[in-house]
Protein backbone atom coordinates (compact mmCIF):
# COMPACT_ATOMS: atom_id res chain seq x y z
CA UNK A 1 0.00 0.00 0.00
CA UNK A 2 1.44 3.09 -0.97
CA UNK A 3 2.36 5.63 2.24
CA UNK A 4 -0.37 7.83 2.88
CA UNK A 5 0.48 11.83 1.51
CA UNK A 6 0.79 14.05 4.31
CA UNK A 7 -1.38 17.15 4.42
CA UNK A 8 -1.92 19.82 6.20
CA UNK A 9 -4.77 20.31 8.29
CA UNK A 10 -4.97 23.64 7.96
CA UNK A 11 -2.86 25.46 4.94
CA UNK A 12 -0.02 27.93 6.60
CA UNK A 13 -0.12 28.05 9.90
CA UNK A 14 2.72 25.84 10.49
CA UNK A 15 5.60 24.38 8.66
CA UNK A 16 5.45 20.26 8.59
CA UNK A 17 9.33 19.17 8.56
CA UNK A 18 9.12 16.90 5.75
CA UNK A 19 12.02 18.66 4.21
CA UNK A 20 14.26 17.93 7.44
CA UNK A 21 13.98 21.16 9.45
CA UNK A 22 12.24 21.23 12.40
CA UNK A 23 8.18 21.67 12.24
CA UNK A 24 7.30 24.91 13.76
CA UNK A 25 4.43 27.36 13.94
CA UNK A 26 3.85 30.33 11.49
CA UNK A 27 3.07 33.63 12.94
CA UNK A 28 3.29 37.32 12.05
CA UNK A 29 5.45 39.57 13.31
CA UNK A 30 4.39 42.78 12.72
CA UNK A 31 7.15 45.10 11.14
CA UNK A 32 5.78 48.37 12.70
CA UNK A 33 5.78 47.33 16.28
CA UNK A 34 6.52 43.63 16.95
CA UNK A 35 3.83 42.24 18.33
CA UNK A 36 3.55 38.94 16.91
CA UNK A 37 0.07 36.93 16.44
CA UNK A 38 -0.86 33.38 15.78
CA UNK A 39 -2.55 32.46 13.60
CA UNK A 40 -0.95 35.11 11.67
CA UNK A 41 -2.64 38.43 10.85
CA UNK A 42 -2.33 39.58 7.45
CA UNK A 43 -4.86 43.14 7.81
CA UNK A 44 -4.13 44.92 11.22
CA UNK A 45 -1.94 44.84 14.41
CA UNK A 46 -3.72 44.18 17.32
CA UNK A 47 -2.01 46.79 18.85
CA UNK A 48 -4.31 49.71 19.68
CA UNK A 49 -1.02 51.85 19.32
CA UNK A 50 0.08 50.61 15.83
CA UNK A 51 -1.08 51.44 12.35
CA UNK A 52 1.00 48.89 10.77
CA UNK A 53 -0.22 47.08 8.08
CA UNK A 54 2.66 45.54 7.00
CA UNK A 55 3.75 41.87 8.36
CA UNK A 56 6.38 39.32 8.15
CA UNK A 57 5.77 35.84 8.59
CA UNK A 58 8.13 34.33 11.26
CA UNK A 59 8.27 30.67 12.81
CA UNK A 60 7.58 30.87 16.53
CA UNK A 61 9.51 29.53 19.31
CA UNK A 62 9.43 25.83 18.88
CA UNK A 63 9.23 25.12 22.80
CA UNK A 64 7.31 26.89 25.65
CA UNK A 65 6.28 25.72 28.75
CA UNK A 66 2.39 24.82 29.89
CA UNK A 67 0.40 27.73 31.23
CA UNK A 68 -2.22 25.13 31.88
CA UNK A 69 -3.75 21.83 30.47
CA UNK A 70 -6.73 19.56 30.70
CA UNK A 71 -8.23 16.61 28.76
CA UNK A 72 -11.15 15.70 26.51
CA UNK A 73 -12.74 12.62 28.05
CA UNK A 74 -15.37 12.80 25.85
CA UNK A 75 -15.85 12.75 22.28
CA UNK A 76 -15.58 16.57 20.72
CA UNK A 77 -18.73 17.26 18.26
CA UNK A 78 -18.13 17.85 14.32
CA UNK A 79 -16.12 19.03 12.85
CA UNK A 80 -13.41 17.51 15.13
CA UNK A 81 -12.49 13.71 13.36
CA UNK A 82 -12.41 11.50 15.94
CA UNK A 83 -10.94 7.94 15.68
CA UNK A 84 -13.08 5.00 16.21
CA UNK A 85 -12.93 3.61 18.93
CA UNK A 86 -12.71 7.47 20.57
CA UNK A 87 -9.24 7.57 21.99
CA UNK A 88 -9.50 10.77 25.11
CA UNK A 89 -6.13 12.82 24.52
CA UNK A 90 -4.76 16.22 26.25
CA UNK A 91 -4.81 19.87 25.44
CA UNK A 92 -2.04 22.32 26.54
CA UNK A 93 -1.74 26.20 26.59
CA UNK A 94 1.54 26.71 26.04
CA UNK A 95 3.68 30.16 27.08
CA UNK A 96 6.57 30.79 24.23
CA UNK A 97 8.87 33.22 26.17
CA UNK A 98 9.92 35.16 23.27
CA UNK A 99 6.49 36.17 21.50
CA UNK A 100 4.76 36.80 25.16
CA UNK A 101 1.91 34.66 24.16
CA UNK A 102 0.42 31.72 24.85
CA UNK A 103 -1.07 29.07 22.28
CA UNK A 104 -3.14 26.26 22.77
CA UNK A 105 -2.74 22.30 20.90
CA UNK A 106 -3.40 19.18 21.45
CA UNK A 107 -0.67 17.25 23.87
CA UNK A 108 0.65 14.00 21.64
CA UNK A 109 -1.21 10.82 22.37
CA UNK A 110 -0.23 8.46 24.94
CA UNK A 111 0.21 11.32 27.82
CA UNK A 112 -2.21 11.78 30.19
CA UNK A 113 -3.07 14.50 32.41
CA UNK A 114 -1.02 13.04 35.11
CA UNK A 115 2.07 13.38 33.30
CA UNK A 116 1.65 17.21 33.05
CA UNK A 117 2.31 20.05 35.45
CA UNK A 118 1.97 23.63 34.78
CA UNK A 119 5.42 25.27 34.42
CA UNK A 120 6.57 21.71 32.41
CA UNK A 121 8.70 22.15 28.99
CA UNK A 122 7.09 21.07 25.76
CA UNK A 123 8.24 21.20 22.51
CA UNK A 124 6.21 21.10 18.90
CA UNK A 125 5.86 18.79 17.26
CA UNK A 126 3.77 17.51 13.62
CA UNK A 127 1.23 13.90 14.23
CA UNK A 128 -1.35 13.11 12.42
CA UNK A 129 -4.65 14.63 13.66
CA UNK A 130 -7.01 11.96 11.04
CA UNK A 131 -6.52 9.84 8.22
CA UNK A 132 -8.96 10.05 5.14
CA UNK A 133 -8.73 9.06 1.72
CA UNK A 134 -5.23 8.03 1.32
CA UNK A 135 -4.21 11.10 3.37
CA UNK A 136 -2.71 11.83 6.74
CA UNK A 137 -3.97 15.51 8.01
CA UNK A 138 -1.86 16.59 9.95
CA UNK A 139 -1.57 19.33 13.05
CA UNK A 140 0.53 20.57 15.81
CA UNK A 141 0.77 19.24 18.85
CA UNK A 142 2.91 19.72 22.38
CA UNK A 143 5.03 17.01 23.18
CA UNK A 144 6.53 16.92 26.67
CA UNK A 145 10.19 17.25 27.07
CA UNK A 146 11.65 14.68 30.06
CA UNK A 147 13.19 11.10 29.06
CA UNK A 148 10.07 9.00 29.37
CA UNK A 149 8.03 11.49 28.09
CA UNK A 150 6.31 9.40 25.08
CA UNK A 151 6.40 10.18 21.41
CA UNK A 152 4.65 11.57 18.39
CA UNK A 153 6.90 11.77 15.46
CA UNK A 154 8.86 15.11 15.91
CA UNK B 1 -23.92 57.93 43.47
CA UNK B 2 -25.14 60.51 40.88
CA UNK B 3 -29.18 59.60 40.03
CA UNK B 4 -28.32 61.17 35.92
CA UNK B 5 -26.77 57.18 35.77
CA UNK B 6 -29.68 55.40 37.28
CA UNK B 7 -33.19 53.73 35.80
CA UNK B 8 -35.69 52.21 37.61
CA UNK B 9 -36.23 48.64 37.05
CA UNK B 10 -40.19 48.89 37.16
CA UNK B 11 -41.04 44.80 36.51
CA UNK B 12 -39.18 41.75 36.39
CA UNK B 13 -40.35 38.80 34.99
CA UNK B 14 -38.81 35.36 33.69
CA UNK B 15 -40.18 31.74 32.21
CA UNK B 16 -38.92 28.88 33.85
CA UNK B 17 -35.88 27.37 32.88
CA UNK B 18 -35.93 23.42 31.31
CA UNK B 19 -35.41 21.40 28.06
CA UNK B 20 -38.24 21.50 26.16
CA UNK B 21 -36.98 22.81 22.69
CA UNK B 22 -40.30 25.13 21.64
CA UNK B 23 -39.72 28.04 19.84
CA UNK B 24 -37.90 30.74 21.64
CA UNK B 25 -40.76 33.56 21.29
CA UNK B 26 -42.94 31.75 23.44
CA UNK B 27 -40.40 31.55 26.68
CA UNK B 28 -39.77 35.68 26.05
CA UNK B 29 -43.10 36.11 25.86
CA UNK B 30 -44.33 34.49 29.00
CA UNK B 31 -41.24 36.46 30.79
CA UNK B 32 -42.35 39.96 29.04
CA UNK B 33 -45.61 39.46 30.26
CA UNK B 34 -44.73 38.58 33.99
CA UNK B 35 -42.24 41.76 33.66
CA UNK B 36 -45.12 44.05 32.64
CA UNK B 37 -47.89 42.47 35.28
CA UNK B 38 -44.83 43.00 37.67
CA UNK B 39 -44.59 46.53 36.58
CA UNK B 40 -48.30 47.57 36.64
CA UNK B 41 -48.06 48.17 32.93
CA UNK B 42 -49.18 47.17 29.73
CA UNK B 43 -47.38 46.77 26.76
CA UNK B 44 -48.67 49.71 24.81
CA UNK B 45 -47.09 51.72 27.73
CA UNK B 46 -43.68 50.38 26.15
CA UNK B 47 -42.09 52.78 23.70
CA UNK B 48 -38.93 50.76 23.19
CA UNK B 49 -38.08 47.18 23.20
CA UNK B 50 -34.64 46.02 23.38
CA UNK B 51 -33.98 42.12 22.36
CA UNK B 52 -31.65 40.23 22.96
CA UNK B 53 -30.23 37.67 19.90
CA UNK B 54 -30.63 34.02 20.26
CA UNK B 55 -27.07 32.01 19.20
CA UNK B 56 -26.88 29.51 17.03
CA UNK B 57 -23.42 27.73 17.08
CA UNK B 58 -21.46 30.50 18.57
CA UNK B 59 -22.89 33.61 16.11
CA UNK B 60 -26.11 35.41 16.11
CA UNK B 61 -29.23 33.41 15.56
CA UNK B 62 -33.07 34.88 15.45
CA UNK B 63 -33.66 38.60 15.50
CA UNK B 64 -35.25 38.97 19.26
CA UNK B 65 -36.60 42.61 19.36
CA UNK B 66 -39.16 42.43 16.56
CA UNK B 67 -40.01 39.17 16.82
CA UNK B 68 -40.87 39.68 20.43
CA UNK B 69 -42.61 43.05 19.44
CA UNK B 70 -44.38 41.02 17.16
CA UNK B 71 -45.74 38.39 19.31
CA UNK B 72 -46.55 40.97 21.86
CA UNK B 73 -48.40 42.82 18.70
CA UNK B 74 -47.23 45.51 16.75
CA UNK B 75 -48.14 48.60 18.22
CA UNK B 76 -45.31 50.80 16.84
CA UNK B 77 -42.70 51.00 19.63
CA UNK B 78 -39.00 51.72 18.63
CA UNK B 79 -36.87 48.35 18.48
CA UNK B 80 -33.57 47.65 18.40
CA UNK B 81 -31.59 43.84 19.09
CA UNK B 82 -28.50 42.91 19.84
CA UNK B 83 -26.16 40.14 19.57
CA UNK B 84 -23.30 40.15 22.74
CA UNK B 85 -22.97 36.18 22.95
CA UNK B 86 -23.31 35.83 26.93
CA UNK B 87 -23.11 39.23 27.21
CA UNK B 88 -26.26 40.04 24.70
CA UNK B 89 -28.91 40.71 27.73
CA UNK B 90 -26.39 42.59 29.28
CA UNK B 91 -26.04 44.88 26.24
CA UNK B 92 -29.66 44.79 25.61
CA UNK B 93 -30.45 46.30 29.00
CA UNK B 94 -27.54 48.94 28.27
CA UNK B 95 -29.18 49.54 24.88
CA UNK B 96 -32.46 50.47 27.03
CA UNK B 97 -31.06 52.45 29.28
CA UNK B 98 -29.03 54.65 27.03
CA UNK B 99 -32.36 55.29 25.26
CA UNK B 100 -33.80 56.22 28.69
CA UNK B 101 -31.03 58.32 30.44
CA UNK B 102 -30.73 60.35 26.91
CA UNK B 103 -34.22 60.97 27.48
CA UNK B 104 -35.41 59.42 23.80
CA UNK B 105 -38.17 57.54 25.90
CA UNK B 106 -39.53 57.08 28.93
CA UNK B 107 -39.87 52.86 29.45
CA UNK B 108 -38.50 50.12 28.02
CA UNK B 109 -38.79 46.32 27.35
CA UNK B 110 -36.07 44.13 27.50
CA UNK B 111 -36.02 40.74 26.47
CA UNK B 112 -33.79 37.50 25.76
CA UNK B 113 -34.77 34.55 25.34
CA UNK B 114 -33.70 30.99 23.89
CA UNK B 115 -34.47 27.33 22.63
CA UNK B 116 -31.22 25.28 22.86
CA UNK B 117 -29.70 22.26 21.53
CA UNK B 118 -28.66 18.90 23.46
CA UNK B 119 -24.91 17.90 24.40
CA UNK B 120 -21.82 20.73 23.88
CA UNK B 121 -21.94 23.81 21.92
CA UNK B 122 -21.10 22.78 18.54
CA UNK B 123 -19.78 25.30 15.75
CA UNK B 124 -21.49 25.89 12.48
CA UNK B 125 -21.52 22.74 9.81
CA UNK B 126 -19.69 22.83 6.94
CA UNK B 127 -16.18 23.82 6.11
CA UNK B 128 -15.30 26.98 7.94
CA UNK B 129 -11.85 27.04 7.53
CA UNK B 130 -11.49 31.14 8.05
CA UNK B 131 -13.88 30.92 11.21
CA UNK B 132 -11.55 30.09 14.95
CA UNK B 133 -14.56 29.19 16.15
CA UNK B 134 -14.75 25.77 13.33
CA UNK B 135 -11.52 25.67 13.36
CA UNK B 136 -11.11 25.32 17.01
CA UNK B 137 -13.35 22.16 16.92
CA UNK B 138 -11.52 20.67 14.16
CA UNK B 139 -8.00 21.37 14.82
CA UNK B 140 -7.88 21.17 18.54
CA UNK B 141 -11.17 18.82 19.50
CA UNK B 142 -11.33 21.65 21.91
CA UNK B 143 -14.88 22.50 23.38
CA UNK B 144 -15.82 25.00 25.94
CA UNK B 145 -15.22 22.86 28.58
CA UNK B 146 -11.66 22.87 27.43
CA UNK B 147 -11.30 26.57 28.01
CA UNK B 148 -13.06 26.44 31.55
CA UNK B 149 -11.15 23.23 32.89
CA UNK B 150 -7.59 25.37 31.68
CA UNK B 151 -8.82 28.11 34.41
CA UNK B 152 -9.49 25.35 36.52
CA UNK B 153 -6.39 23.51 36.30
CA UNK B 154 -4.54 26.86 36.63
CA UNK B 155 -6.12 27.77 40.14
CA UNK B 156 -4.95 24.26 41.65
CA UNK B 157 -1.48 24.81 40.69
CA UNK B 158 -1.01 28.60 41.80
CA UNK B 159 -3.60 28.43 44.34
CA UNK B 160 -3.86 25.14 45.51
CA UNK B 161 -7.59 25.11 44.96
CA UNK B 162 -8.63 21.36 45.73
CA UNK B 163 -11.32 18.70 43.60
CA UNK B 164 -13.47 19.36 46.82
CA UNK B 165 -13.09 23.11 46.48
CA UNK B 166 -14.95 23.06 43.01
CA UNK B 167 -17.67 20.68 44.15
CA UNK B 168 -18.37 22.34 47.23
CA UNK B 169 -19.29 25.74 44.61
CA UNK B 170 -21.44 23.25 43.30
CA UNK B 171 -22.95 21.95 46.87
CA UNK B 172 -23.70 25.42 47.45
CA UNK B 173 -25.27 26.41 44.68
CA UNK B 174 -27.23 23.05 44.27
CA UNK B 175 -28.38 24.24 47.94
CA UNK B 176 -29.18 28.14 47.28
CA UNK B 177 -31.25 26.80 43.69
CA UNK B 178 -33.68 24.51 45.76
CA UNK B 179 -35.84 27.11 46.64
CA UNK B 180 -36.21 28.78 43.16
CA UNK B 181 -39.16 28.45 40.83
CA UNK B 182 -37.46 29.29 38.24
CA UNK B 183 -34.16 27.12 38.32
CA UNK B 184 -34.10 24.19 36.48
CA UNK B 185 -32.15 21.80 38.50
CA UNK B 186 -33.77 22.01 42.00
CA UNK B 187 -32.22 18.97 43.76
CA UNK B 188 -29.13 19.05 46.78
CA UNK B 189 -26.23 16.80 46.00
CA UNK B 190 -22.88 15.97 48.18
CA UNK B 191 -19.93 16.41 47.49
CA UNK B 192 -19.23 12.69 46.81
CA UNK B 193 -21.88 12.84 44.28
CA UNK B 194 -20.07 15.54 42.57
CA UNK B 195 -16.66 13.81 42.85
CA UNK B 196 -17.98 10.36 41.67
CA UNK B 197 -19.86 11.90 38.46
CA UNK B 198 -17.91 11.39 35.16
CA UNK B 199 -14.47 13.53 34.63
CA UNK B 200 -15.19 16.03 31.60
CA UNK B 201 -12.17 17.83 31.25
CA UNK B 202 -10.16 17.19 34.14
CA UNK B 203 -10.19 18.63 36.44
CA UNK B 204 -13.99 19.44 35.85
CA UNK B 205 -16.67 16.95 36.32
CA UNK B 206 -20.59 16.32 35.05
CA UNK B 207 -21.95 18.32 37.82
CA UNK B 208 -19.88 20.54 37.61
CA UNK B 209 -20.02 22.19 34.11
CA UNK B 210 -23.03 24.24 33.00
CA UNK B 211 -26.39 22.86 31.22
CA UNK B 212 -27.87 24.28 28.38
CA UNK B 213 -31.11 25.20 28.86
CA UNK B 214 -34.08 27.32 27.54
CA UNK B 215 -35.43 29.96 29.33
CA UNK B 216 -36.59 33.39 29.07
CA UNK B 217 -36.17 36.57 31.01
CA UNK B 218 -37.76 40.25 30.71
CA UNK B 219 -37.58 43.56 32.52
CA UNK B 220 -39.21 46.56 32.11
CA UNK B 221 -37.15 49.95 32.70
CA UNK B 222 -37.81 53.05 33.15
CA UNK B 223 -36.46 56.62 33.90
CA UNK B 224 -36.42 57.99 37.56
CA UNK B 225 -38.97 60.48 36.94
CA UNK B 226 -41.44 58.04 35.32
CA UNK B 227 -41.24 55.61 37.96
CA UNK B 228 -41.79 58.17 40.76
CA UNK B 229 -45.38 59.21 38.54
CA UNK B 230 -45.88 55.79 38.10
CA UNK B 231 -45.16 54.58 41.70
CA UNK B 232 -46.98 52.07 43.35
CA UNK B 233 -47.21 49.05 45.84
CA UNK B 234 -45.08 48.47 48.48
CA UNK B 235 -41.68 47.41 47.31
CA UNK B 236 -38.69 49.31 47.44
CA UNK B 237 -37.73 50.88 44.08
CA UNK B 238 -34.99 48.60 42.19
CA UNK B 239 -32.31 51.11 40.39
CA UNK B 240 -30.08 50.13 37.67
CA UNK B 241 -26.93 52.47 38.89
CA UNK B 242 -24.03 51.09 36.18
CA UNK B 243 -24.17 49.27 33.44
CA UNK B 244 -20.34 47.70 32.12
CA UNK B 245 -20.17 46.40 28.39
CA UNK B 246 -16.54 46.45 28.36
CA UNK B 247 -14.19 45.20 25.54
CA UNK B 248 -10.35 43.74 27.16
CA UNK B 249 -7.93 45.84 26.90
CA UNK B 250 -4.51 44.76 24.71
CA UNK B 251 -2.61 42.90 25.55
CA UNK B 252 -5.12 40.75 26.44
CA UNK B 253 -2.82 37.30 27.58
CA UNK B 254 -5.49 35.16 28.98
CA UNK B 255 -6.29 32.27 26.45
CA UNK B 256 -10.12 32.77 25.62
CA UNK B 257 -12.63 30.97 24.01
CA UNK B 258 -13.03 30.44 20.85
CA UNK B 259 -9.03 31.68 20.21
CA UNK B 260 -6.21 29.75 19.22
CA UNK B 261 -3.86 31.72 21.29
CA UNK B 262 -3.16 35.00 23.52
CA UNK B 263 -2.41 38.47 22.57
CA UNK B 264 1.24 38.82 22.48
CA UNK B 265 2.51 41.25 24.97
CA UNK B 266 5.82 41.28 23.06
CA UNK B 267 5.34 44.92 22.29
CA UNK B 268 2.93 46.20 24.79
CA UNK B 269 2.84 49.55 24.37
CA UNK B 270 0.31 50.56 26.88
CA UNK B 271 0.50 51.76 30.64
CA UNK B 272 2.58 49.57 32.33
CA UNK B 273 0.02 47.51 34.54
CA UNK B 274 -3.43 48.56 32.56
CA UNK B 275 -3.39 45.06 31.01
CA UNK B 276 -2.09 42.98 33.67
CA UNK B 277 -5.37 42.52 35.85
CA UNK B 278 -6.75 41.04 32.66
CA UNK B 279 -10.17 40.80 30.92
CA UNK B 280 -12.24 39.55 33.47
CA UNK B 281 -11.56 42.08 36.94
CA UNK B 282 -11.72 44.59 34.30
CA UNK B 283 -15.79 44.01 33.56
CA UNK B 284 -17.00 44.84 36.72
CA UNK B 285 -14.51 47.59 37.93
CA UNK B 286 -15.88 49.69 35.19
CA UNK B 287 -18.99 49.17 36.53
CA UNK B 288 -18.32 50.21 40.71
CA UNK B 289 -16.42 53.25 38.35
CA UNK B 290 -19.62 53.85 37.01
CA UNK B 291 -21.42 54.01 40.04
CA UNK B 292 -18.52 55.39 42.14
CA UNK B 293 -19.17 52.28 44.58
CA UNK B 294 -16.67 49.52 45.23
CA UNK B 295 -16.94 46.21 46.05
CA UNK B 296 -17.32 46.41 49.70
CA UNK B 297 -21.11 47.85 49.24
CA UNK B 298 -21.79 44.64 47.93
CA UNK B 299 -24.84 42.66 49.71
CA UNK B 300 -24.55 39.54 46.92
CA UNK B 301 -23.10 39.08 43.27
CA UNK B 302 -24.72 36.99 40.29
CA UNK B 303 -21.76 35.45 38.39
CA UNK B 304 -21.12 33.20 35.38
CA UNK B 305 -20.92 29.57 37.03
CA UNK B 306 -20.05 28.10 33.56
CA UNK B 307 -18.11 25.61 35.71
CA UNK B 308 -17.78 25.49 39.53
CA UNK B 309 -14.68 26.82 39.05
CA UNK B 310 -15.02 29.82 37.03
CA UNK B 311 -17.33 31.03 39.81
CA UNK B 312 -13.81 31.25 42.25
CA UNK B 313 -12.20 33.43 39.57
CA UNK B 314 -15.30 35.73 39.47
CA UNK B 315 -14.97 36.30 43.64
CA UNK B 316 -11.57 37.65 42.49
CA UNK B 317 -12.62 39.47 39.45
CA UNK B 318 -15.36 41.19 41.03
CA UNK B 319 -13.30 42.42 44.00
CA UNK B 320 -15.30 40.48 47.04
CA UNK B 321 -11.44 39.23 47.78
CA UNK B 322 -7.88 39.15 46.77
CA UNK B 323 -6.02 37.13 44.12
CA UNK B 324 -5.87 33.53 45.65
CA UNK B 325 -8.12 33.89 48.56
CA UNK B 326 -11.62 33.17 47.07
CA UNK B 327 -11.21 28.85 48.04
CA UNK B 328 -10.76 30.71 51.39
CA UNK B 329 -13.57 32.75 51.12
CA UNK B 330 -16.09 29.60 49.96
CA UNK B 331 -14.56 27.64 52.91
CA UNK B 332 -15.42 29.91 55.39
CA UNK B 333 -18.53 30.40 54.23
CA UNK B 334 -18.76 33.94 53.17
CA UNK B 335 -20.46 33.28 49.63
CA UNK B 336 -22.74 31.35 51.07
CA UNK B 337 -26.98 32.38 51.96
CA UNK B 338 -26.07 34.01 55.31
CA UNK B 339 -22.81 34.44 54.69
CA UNK B 340 -21.09 37.86 54.87
CA UNK B 341 -21.68 38.53 50.57
CA UNK B 342 -23.40 35.48 48.96
CA UNK B 343 -22.96 34.59 45.50
CA UNK B 344 -25.55 33.02 43.18
CA UNK B 345 -28.36 33.41 45.45
CA UNK B 346 -30.86 31.84 42.78
CA UNK B 347 -28.75 28.86 42.29
CA UNK B 348 -26.86 30.35 39.42
CA UNK B 349 -25.70 28.50 36.02
CA UNK B 350 -25.48 25.70 38.26
CA UNK B 351 -28.64 25.32 39.02
CA UNK B 352 -30.12 27.14 35.29
CA UNK B 353 -27.88 25.86 33.08
CA UNK B 354 -27.75 28.80 30.30
CA UNK B 355 -30.19 29.84 28.01
CA UNK B 356 -27.63 32.46 26.56
CA UNK B 357 -29.46 35.69 25.52
CA UNK B 358 -31.83 35.31 29.07
CA UNK B 359 -29.33 34.53 31.18
CA UNK B 360 -27.20 38.18 31.75
CA UNK B 361 -31.28 39.43 32.48
CA UNK B 362 -31.87 36.67 34.49
CA UNK B 363 -29.27 37.56 36.48
CA UNK B 364 -30.61 41.06 36.96
CA UNK B 365 -33.87 40.01 37.73
CA UNK B 366 -32.97 37.48 40.61
CA UNK B 367 -30.78 40.88 41.66
CA UNK B 368 -34.55 43.26 41.93
CA UNK B 369 -35.99 40.26 43.71
CA UNK B 370 -33.60 40.08 46.29
CA UNK B 371 -33.35 43.66 46.52
CA UNK B 372 -36.97 43.93 47.15
CA UNK B 373 -36.57 40.84 49.52
CA UNK B 374 -38.89 38.84 47.88
CA UNK B 375 -36.74 35.90 47.09
CA UNK B 376 -38.70 33.90 49.08
CA UNK B 377 -36.79 30.78 50.29
CA UNK B 378 -33.44 31.94 48.93
CA UNK B 379 -33.06 35.98 50.51
CA UNK B 380 -30.19 37.60 51.76
CA UNK B 381 -30.96 39.77 54.67
CA UNK B 382 -30.98 43.22 54.36
CA UNK B 383 -29.65 43.51 50.82
CA UNK B 384 -29.10 47.13 49.47
CA UNK B 385 -26.67 46.49 46.33
CA UNK B 386 -26.29 43.67 44.01
CA UNK B 387 -23.84 43.34 41.01
CA UNK B 388 -24.41 40.69 38.03
CA UNK B 389 -20.60 39.68 36.21
CA UNK B 390 -20.26 37.73 32.61
CA UNK B 391 -18.37 37.63 30.08
CA UNK B 392 -19.28 36.72 26.28
CA UNK B 393 -17.63 35.49 23.34
CA UNK B 394 -15.49 37.40 21.49
CA UNK B 395 -14.67 40.19 24.28
CA UNK B 396 -18.07 40.97 25.88
CA UNK B 397 -17.75 41.90 29.22
CA UNK B 398 -21.16 42.50 31.45
CA UNK B 399 -21.68 43.64 34.40
CA UNK B 400 -24.77 45.63 35.98
CA UNK B 401 -25.06 46.67 39.37
CA UNK B 402 -28.09 47.36 41.34
CA UNK B 403 -29.41 49.19 44.46
CA UNK B 404 -32.43 50.10 46.50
Amino acid sequence: MAPATRVPAVEGWFTTGDDGAAPALLGSRCTGCGTFAFPAEATYCRNPDCTSSSFETVELSRRGRIWSYTDARYQPPPPYRAADPYVPFCLAAVELAAERLVVMGQVVGGVTVDDLAVGDEVELVVDTLYSEDGCDYLVWKWRPLGATAPGGEA
Amino acid sequence: MPDDKKVAVLGAGMHEWGKWGRPFVEYGLAAARDALADAGLGWRDMQFVSGADTIRNGYPGFVSGATFAQALGWTGARVASVYAACASGAVAIANARAQILAGLCDVALVVGADTTPKGFFAPVGGDRKDDPDWLRFHLMGATNPTYFALYARRRMDRFGATEEDFAQVKVKNARHGLANPYARYRKEVTVDEVLSSPMVADPLRLLEICATSDGGAALVLSSLEFARRHAGGGAPLVTIDAVSTVTPTFPNTVIEMPNFSTDSAAASTGAPGAAAAGFRPSIATAAYAEAGIGPEDVSLAEVYDLSSALELDWYEDIGLCGEGEAEKLLRDGATSLGGRVPVNPSGGLSCFGEAIPAQAIAQVCECVWQLRGSATGHQVERATVAVTANQGLFGHGSSVLLSR
